[in-house]
């Protein structure tokens, strides 16, 4: 694990809401190719987290290094170009746009993104409803657009927020069956996830976070003994 | 059985020298046609005045009411450039936007951008306030007199359409506006460039995450506004004469027919515009003393019954 290149660091990281202050020095590592996830009650600031690294959130201080880049003081639309995708937990379809069109609005950063036709490989029901508002798609299509009009891009990391947050066992399933293509493809990936038992299948790695700051780390093959731990602090 | 002119089509008689008087509504017919195409006419400059107004409020949440201002300043730079430099009207009709758009940039990048964080209260509020110093300018160096500009050679001249005698001109504006709107309309609702207006229009933070220059969409954005006002300005310098405050008469009309449309609704605001131009007209064929406030009455309806407009998606 250590020998692979770290793609993302992040140290001290702080963050505001106003004059509510969410973050207290977050600091967490993710290394080329890895799945990360960060774990955590509600409201212990994981979602402030990805909004902060990827600068959507603008009150903020600290470090973040992305791919030997500093991130700290570039405008928002630089993060994407240096090669980091969101995808929020809201999904962000697009109701005035069609699939396509949600499909192809993020710009390309690098040439290493997914074709159309890959993409519409990966997700065939995207292919059939191309046409279609980008909102009439269900909870789970909308997820699968948003991680699909990502791909494309080329991004090198993936910032993933409940990407199976109220969705049947089913879809839930062929997102892991995603993530898991996904990661073979060489994706780096940091998800912030409820669904315990479904992170626990994907991720390499973990982060707890408690009251703004992370608390705890460890590898997946850790996992079984940190098992009481994590029901102490997240209730799983 | 023909009935006689009523009292206010007396001239009617003389002006299209015919007998028998075909009536609709009780209506001579060609005053309702003839009122029809001044109807379309005027619901041409509402339409893309409004069509300008709706584009900046959806993406930049700016109630533009330097649209007015603007629009006069499309006339005036039409104006001076041929009287200065003998430019002519088709060159104006090019020049005239470009320059007022540039104008729209600069007050976008050094001005608007910096109200974005305030309430919505404080972008409207400083575009009325550059709205009555641009025309307070212009008043200063031309007084409030209009001044003529000529029809251009090519369109002067009139046809008879059997109902009515059109000025040539008048048509043009017609096809013109109807050109500039859905050329508007499809690069907004065809092309990349607007998918990321529509897309900056729902979500602007999640656009800009994508990589795209959303800070810079903004302002091109109402450059592209400010030059819709300044097209309908130029080609109202022929009908109306170049007055500083050719605006402000029309604006409160224009921001009325916003409202009717939706906020930020494109189709909207264009179909409205035609919509109610005409009914203006027509009103002034069935009840010429309502033809003033015709467009408000529909407004405090609409507003009552749908606020969020006739094309406006419910918030």
């Amino acid at each position: 694990m250590t020998d692979k290149q770290l793609l993302l660091s992040v140290r001290g990281l702080n963050a505001w809401y106003d004059e509510s202050h969410i973050l207290h020095g977050v600091d967490l590592d993710v290394r080329k190719g890895e799945t990360v996830t960060l774990l955590g009650r509600n409201g212990m600031g994981k979602t402030t987290t990805l909004r902060a690294i990827m600068g959507i959130l603008r009150k903020r201080t600290g470090e973040i290094n992305f791919d030997g880049q500093d991130l700290m003081n570039r405008p928002l639309h630089h993060t994407a170009r240096a090669g980091i995708g969101f995808v929020p937990e809201e999904r962000g379809i697009f109701a005035t746009l069609s699939v396509e069109e949600n499909l192809m609005l993020p710009p390309v950063v690098s040439k290493s993104g997914m074709s159309v036709e890959e993409i519409y490989t990966l997700f065939p029901n995207l292919k059939e409803r191309r046409d279609s508002q980008g909102t009439k798609l269900s909870g789970g299509e909308q997820q699968m657009l948003a991680m699909a009009r990502m791909l494309r891009t080329g991004v090198k990391m993936l910032l993933l927020d409940e990407p199976t947050e109220g969705l049947a066992p089913v879809i839930v399933q062929r997102i892991g069956e995603v993530l898991q293509t996904l990661k073979e493809r060489g994706m780096t990936i940091l998800l912030v996830e409820q669904n315990f038992r479904f992170a626990s299948k994907i991720a390499d790695r973990f982060y707890i976070m408690d009251h703004g700051m992370v608390t705890e780390g460890f590898d997946v093959s850790d996992l079984p003994e940190k098992m009481g731990t994590l029901q102490d602090s997240l209730g799983v | 059985m023909f009935r006689t002119c009523p009292r206010r089509w007396a001239r009617c008689k003389t002006l299209w020298g015919y007998d028998a008087v075909i009536m609709i509504f009780g209506i001579p017919i060609q005053a309702f046609l003839g009122q029809l195409l001044i109807g379309l006419i005027n619901g041409s400059f509402y339409a893309v005045l409004s069509l300008g107004l709706a584009i900046i409020f959806g993406l930049l949440r700016v109630i533009n009411f330097a649209h007015g201002a603007q629009y006069m300043m499309g006339a005036f730079v039409g104006f001076l450039l041929l009287s200065w430099f003998g430019v002519n009207y088709w060159l104006a009709l090019l020049l005239a936007p470009v320059v007022v758009g540039i104008t729209g940039i600069a007050i976008e990048r050094f001005a608007l951008r910096r109200l974005y964080n305030l309430d919505h209260l404080y972008g409207l509020l400083f575009t009325f306030g550059l709205a009555l110093v641009i025309e307070g300018g212009f008043r200063y160096f031309y007084g409030t007199s209009g001044q003529p500009y000529e029809t251009p050679k090519l369109l002067s001249g009139g046809v008879n359409l059997g109902f009515m005698y059109l000025p040539i001109y008048r048509g043009w504006v017609v096809v013109a506006s109807l050109i500039v709107c859905i050329g508007t309309w499809l690069l907004i609702e065809k092309t990349k460039l607007g998918a990321y207006l529509r897309a900056a229009t729902e979500n602007p933070k999640l656009v800009q995450s994508f990589g795209i220059n959303v800070p810079f969409l903004l302002t091109l954005t109402y450059g592209l506004g400010a030059g819709l006002a300044a097209f309908a300005g130029i080609m109202a310098a022929p009908i109306y004469q170049v007055s500083p405050l050719m605006g402000s008469n029309l604006i409160i009309v224009v921001f009325a027919i916003v409202v009717v449309g939706g906020m930020g609704s494109i189709m909207g605001a264009i179909v409205t515009g035609y919509m109610l131009g005409i009914l203006e007209g027509l009103t002034k064929v069935f009840y010429p003393e309502a033809s003033n406030i015709v467009i408000f009455v529909i407004m405090a309806i609409v507003l009552l019954v749908r606020p969020a407009g006739l094309f406006g998606r419910d918030v």
